[in-house]
Parts: structure tokens; C-alpha cells; sequence
């Protein structure tokens, strides 16, 4: 509960930049984590100013050479439409932040809404979550995701849908076990004594206390995110081309694997990259602020 | 003990219960005729009516999920929509290939990833220890189709030392040989991580009374490392292996289609190419039991081996 508490909103703001600053320094001794955040820093860069700096046209077909290796002209050479790889890459990367932020948007509030609903709720209803949220735990993500894609057909949205999903179920579980813990605290007792409702004592009490920790563990599960993205991109069930994204790529890249390796070796990169980002980033801040949470995984 | 193997059980039962309903509910609460989405937008009113028909999508919706349980209780899954055949026969044709994949993969874990976290172990704080820690997070969160694309590309495109494509047939020798790159691929990441829990493990079991003991006694270090030690350590790997079954299979989806392998991943995809439902629900249905099964059994090594966590059902 304490570790709720440390990192929860209230004290950041009542602390202010001393705090942050502070963190900050903890974290430049992190090698790791500092080659984390760089990366992540490098690859979000890359996202939101795509337009700029691509060298070419990621959708325009040149008439160029196809499948050529790299050279100074196409540093990641070109695929099989003579288009420039590197340049599909740089923009690649917005779908996948598109996609790992507008999912762990959905899926964090949803779960912070059950788990709260679970966490204080009436016993059978807790039970009750609890059972959905175990059968939906046991569905094998990638294949619950091709189910759904024969259903809605395979597009963007529909990678979020399935991944908001399945991971609403991890969220609402650590939700629910602290709010449980906290709901027979004093504070809470003493708020409940004085008339407060359900509604109020868990906005503005639980919540704040709750929120830290989880968002830490949802910028860890960034990279698996993005690589359910990549992953249905690559057999073709998640982004439509003409739209790059790092598993189209590799997807095109497939195709020709014997003759030119470059769209492949070039696509696989920035996933390693970005996940390999995010993991030691994630462990780093978990580190700094929340030691007890390495429990918990 | 039996009471909680008991609760256990009907836990899991009503865990795939609930899901098969999910999935079911899932077809319905979509928007638009699911016979019209199957067979495409140039079918005629006629074939959708036959289909309908036949699919028993014509009943209400709560007779279609009685007679879905129903059937499912029989291991009838229903029948594929181009060709006629029972899917569970379809289905099971391609499981064993799927579950061969998953316990090499699984082998892979224990021949590299017990040694590397046992080693670290001891040598704590070496350099070697802390280039396996920083290999072991890096081969966990790199997804294991990368990791398939790559090998592909190294060990069979390039140097040309491995099969790319297929099961192999007939002898086991050959089998093998097909094998090793896709589970080496589905595998690295559960090296990784097995390496991580075994590091852990061994360092706390490393600290405890019998093990200083035993080096009172002046046994030589071997002995006490793989007679007193390891034994105990690489008991939680066990229970890892419940929640590790779920990743597994999505990487082994990956690794099938990569090495155009036969099994659950081929045929599902391939299921959704031709939005052929009945199949992909088939698969669903059969990993999803598989993965409920499998935690249940990594509950139960859990319970004999610890009676704390029987406390918690």
C-alpha cells in the first residue's frame, strides 16, 4: 500500500520539480536505462516528425531499381515496388505509437474501471469479474485476434480492439487487489463515516493511489503491444497496405527472402529496437519508483 | 488437498465455459449477417438462406448455444463450410504438430536457459552474469517473429545449414532437423526468461541453512550445487510453464507460417484467408482449452509443492 502511496499523484504534486529531477538523476546512472529512453526518445522523434525527415515518399512507387541493396541513394534499399525501405520505416513507427497508444488508452481505462468496480463492489461481483476476466486471460492472443479479424476483417482498429482486450483483464487485476487492500483503511473508513459515496471515495481517493503503478506497468507492455501490431501486420491481419508499418514491411519483405534479405533485415530492426527501448526504459522506472512491483511480475 | 483439486477443476471447467460463450456471444454481437461475411459479398440470396440453414443460424440464440455445448460435449465442433469435414478431425490432424513445436521449444528453455541462470548464479556479478541479464531481457521482449524472420535468414537463407520449409517426413532424424530452427525461434524467448527465474531462484536457494551447511561439511562445490542446489531451483520454472503455454502458441503461429510448417498457427491463418469460421473457431477453442489445462496442471505441481497456495481458491 505504502508502494501505492510513493508513487501516486497526490505527493508528485505537493513535491513538485525537486522530485522529478531527482528521478532523473537516479535514472542517468541506469546505463540501460538511459540506452532505453534515448531509444524510445529516438523512435517516438522519428514518429511525430515522419514527414520530415523520410527522405522519399514512403507510399510512392519509384521507377527506380526493385529489391536493390542499400547504397547512399537507399540506405535500407528498396522493396518490390521500387519503393524506398528506409523511408517506410521512419513511417512506419507512427502506426505503431498510433497503435500502442491508442490501445493502452482503451485498455487502461476500461481495467481501471472493472478493477475498481471488482476491487469495491459486492462480493458476487467481484467473483463474477474475476471469472470473465480469467476466461478472457486464457484466450491465446494471436489467434484471438485472427478470430476476431475473420469476424471485422483485418485494420488498424481492429489490433486495437483485440489488444485492448486482452490485456483489460492484467490491468483490472492489479486494480482490483489494491483497491481491495485499501478499501478498509482509515482514511477511507473515516470518508465513508462522513456520508462520502462510493463514487467519491473511489475518484478521489482510490484512484490517485492506484493510477501510479499502473502506468508504469502499461508503458512495459508497450513493446508487446507493438509487437501484436507488427506481428498480425506481417500475416497480412492487421494494417492494409499500401500503409507501412513494420510488419507489412516485413511482410513484402518475406516474399523475396531468398533473393533480397534487405526489406527484412530492415523491418525487423526497429521492432528490436523500439521493444528493446521500452524494456529497459520500463525496468528502469519500475526500478526508481516502484522496487516492489518487481514482485508482483 | 483433494478438495482444492476439485475446485480447481471446476474452476477451469467454468473458465472454458464462459470463454466458448464469449466467442459465440462475439458472432452475434457483431454488425451484419455472419452468413453473409462468410461467404462473401457475391453470394446469392439462395446460397446465404442454404447456409443459414445448414449453420443453424435460423434458430434462436439460445437453442444455438445449447446445441453448440451440446455438440461440443460429443468433441463435435461443428463442420468446415467448404469441404465438408468434421473440424475437430481437421483440427486434431494439425494439433500434434503445434504441440511437438511447443515442447522442443520448451527444451530449448530448459538445455540453455537452466544452465546460463545456474552459472550466473554462481558467477554473480561477473561479466558474464550481466551480459546473460542483459541477453535474457533482450530475447524476452523481442518478439519471436522477428526472431523466426532473422534465424530463417541466417541459418537457412544464408549459411544454408538448416531446412527452411516443412515438417520433414518419415524418420525422426529428419523431423528433428525441421525442428530446430522454428522451436530455436519460439524457444529464445523462454531461455531468456528461464534463465531469469533459475538466476533468481538459485541465488535465494544458494543463501539458505543446508546449502552453508553443506559447505561446512566441506562437500565439494559441485555436489552441493547439483545435488542440494539446483534441485530446488529450478522447481519455479514449473509453474512458469502454465502461463508461458498461452505465449507459445502465439509464437508458434508465427513459426509455422515463417517455415510454412504444418499445424494449429498454417491452418488457422489460412482459415481466415478464406474466412472459413467454423475452423478458426476449432482452433480457438482447442488452444484455449490447452491453455486452461495447462494452467491448471502448473496450479496443481504449484499445490503439491507448496501447500500455501491451495489457501487461495
Amino acid at each position: 500500500m505504502s508502494t501505492a502511496e510513493d508513487s501516486g499523484g497526490t505527493r508528485r504534486k505537493t513535491v513538485g520539480d525537486g522530485a522529478f529531477m531527482q528521478h532523473l538523476r537516479q535514472l542517468s546512472r541506469d546505463q540501460l536505462g538511459m540506452l532505453g529512453l534515448i531509444l524510445v526518445l529516438l523512435i517516438v522523434l522519428g514518429a511525430i516528425f515522419a514527414d520530415w525527415i523520410v527522405p522519399y515518399d514512403p507510399l510512392k512507387i519509384y521507377a527506380g531499381p526493385r529489391l536493390a541493396p542499400p547504397s547512399w541513394e537507399h540506405w535500407f534499399g528498396t522493396d518490390q515496388l521500387g519503393r524506398d525501405v528506409l523511408s517506410r520505416v521512419i513511417a512506419g513507427g507512427r502506426v505503431a505509437l498510433q497503435v500502442a497508444i491508442a490501445t493502452l488508452a482503451a485498455a487502461l481505462s476500461v481495467g481501471l474501471l472493472l478493477g475498481l468496480i471488482a476491487g469495491y463492489g459486492p462480493r458476487w461481483l467481484d467473483n463474477a469479474l474475476l471469472l470473465l476476466f480469467d476466461a478472457v486471460r486464457s484466450f491465446p492472443i494471436i489467434i484471438f485476434a485472427l478470430a476476431v479479424v475473420t469476424l471485422i476483417g483485418p485494420s488498424l482498429y481492429t489490433v486495437i480492439l483485440v489488444v485492448a482486450i486482452t490485456s483489460i483483464p492484467n490491468y483490472a487485476r492489479i486494480v482490483r487487489t489494491q483497491t481491495q487492500a485499501m478499501r478498509t483503511n482509515e482514511f477511507i473508513l473515516a470518508e465513508r463515516a462522513m456520508g462520502a459515496g462510493p463514487a467519491r471515495i473511489l475518484a478521489i481517493h482510490i484512484l490517485p493511489n492506484v493510477i501510479g503503478p499502473l502506468l508504469i506497468l502499461a508503458s512495459m507492455d508497450v513493446p508487446l503491444v507493438i509487437s501484436v501490431e507488427a506481428g498480425l501486420s506481417f500475416l497480412g491481419m492487421g494494417v492494409k497496405p499500401p500503409t507501412p508499418s513494420w510488419g507489412t514491411i516485413l511482410n513484402d519483405g518475406y516474399s523475396y527472402i531468398r533473393n533480397s534479405p534487405w526489406p527484412v533485415i530492415a523491418g525487423g530492426i526497429p521492432i528490436i529496437l523500439v521493444t528493446l527501448g521500452f524494456t529497459f526504459l520500463g525496468e528502469a522506472l519500475r526500478d526508481i519508483f516502484d522496487p516492489k512491483l518487481r514482485k508482483d511480475l | 488437498m483433494w478438495i482444492y483439486f476439485l475446485r480447481r477443476t471446476v474452476l477451469a471447467i467454468a473458465i472454458v465455459a464462459i470463454a466458448v460463450t464469449l466467442l459465440r456471444v462475439m458472432i452475434h454481437a457483431v454488425p451484419g449477417d455472419p452468413a453473409v461475411m462468410m461467404l462473401g459479398p457475391r453470394a446469392t440470396p439462395a446460397l446465404i438462406a442454404e447456409f443459414r440453414e445448414k449453420m443453424g443460424l435460423n434458430e434462436p440464440f439460445h437453442v444455438q448455444m445449447v446445441t453448440f455445448f451440446a455438440n461440443l460435449l460429443k468433441g463435435d465442433m461443428g463442420t468446415d463450410v467448404f469441404t465438408g469435414r468434421s473440424v475437430t478431425q481437421i483440427v486434431m490432424e494439425q494439433f500434434p504438430y503445434t504441440v511437438e513445436l511447443i515442447f522442443t521449444s520448451v527444451g530449448w528453455a530448459a538445455l540453455v536457459g537452466i544452465p546460463l541462470g545456474c552459472y550466473s548464479a554462481i558467477r554473480r556479478n561477473t561479466l558474464f552474469d550481466k551480459i546473460t541479464g542483459i541477453a535474457s531481457v533482450g530475447t524476452i521482449s523481442i518478439p519471436s517473429f522477428v526472431m523466426a524472420l532473422y534465424a530463417l535468414l541466417i541459418f537457412a537463407v544464408g549459411l544454408g545449414w538448416l531446412p527452411a520449409v516443412g515438417a520433414g517426413e518419415g524418420t525422426l532424424g529428419d523431423r528433428l532437423h525441421h525442428l530446430i530452427l522454428p522451436s530455436l525461434a519460439v524457444g529464445i524467448p523462454w531461455v531468456g526468461y528461464t534463465a531469469r527465474i533459475v538466476r533468481a531462484s538459485m541465488l535465494e536457494v544458494l543463501g539458505e541453512n543446508h546449502v552453508r551447511m553443506a559447505r561446512a561439511f566441506g562437500l565439494p562445490e559441485m555436489r552441493i550445487i547439483f545435488r542440494y542446489a539446483l534441485p530446488i531451483a529450478i522447481l519455479p520454472t514449473i509453474t512458469l510453464l502454465g502461463v508461458g503455454v498461452a505465449y507459445l502458441l502465439s509464437a508458434a503461429v508465427f513459426a509455422e507460417v515463417i517455415f510454412a510448417r504444418p499445424g494449429i498457427g498454417s491452418l488457422i491463418v489460412n482459415a481466415v484467408d478464406e474466412r472459413n469460421y467454423p475452423i478458426v473457431m476449432g482452433c480457438v477453442l482447442v488452444t484455449t482449452v490447452l491453455i486452461v489445462v495447462a494452467t491448471m496442471i502448473s496450479d496443481f505441481v504449484n499445490a503439491l509443492l507448496d501447500p500455501r497456495a491451495r489457501e487461495g481458491l
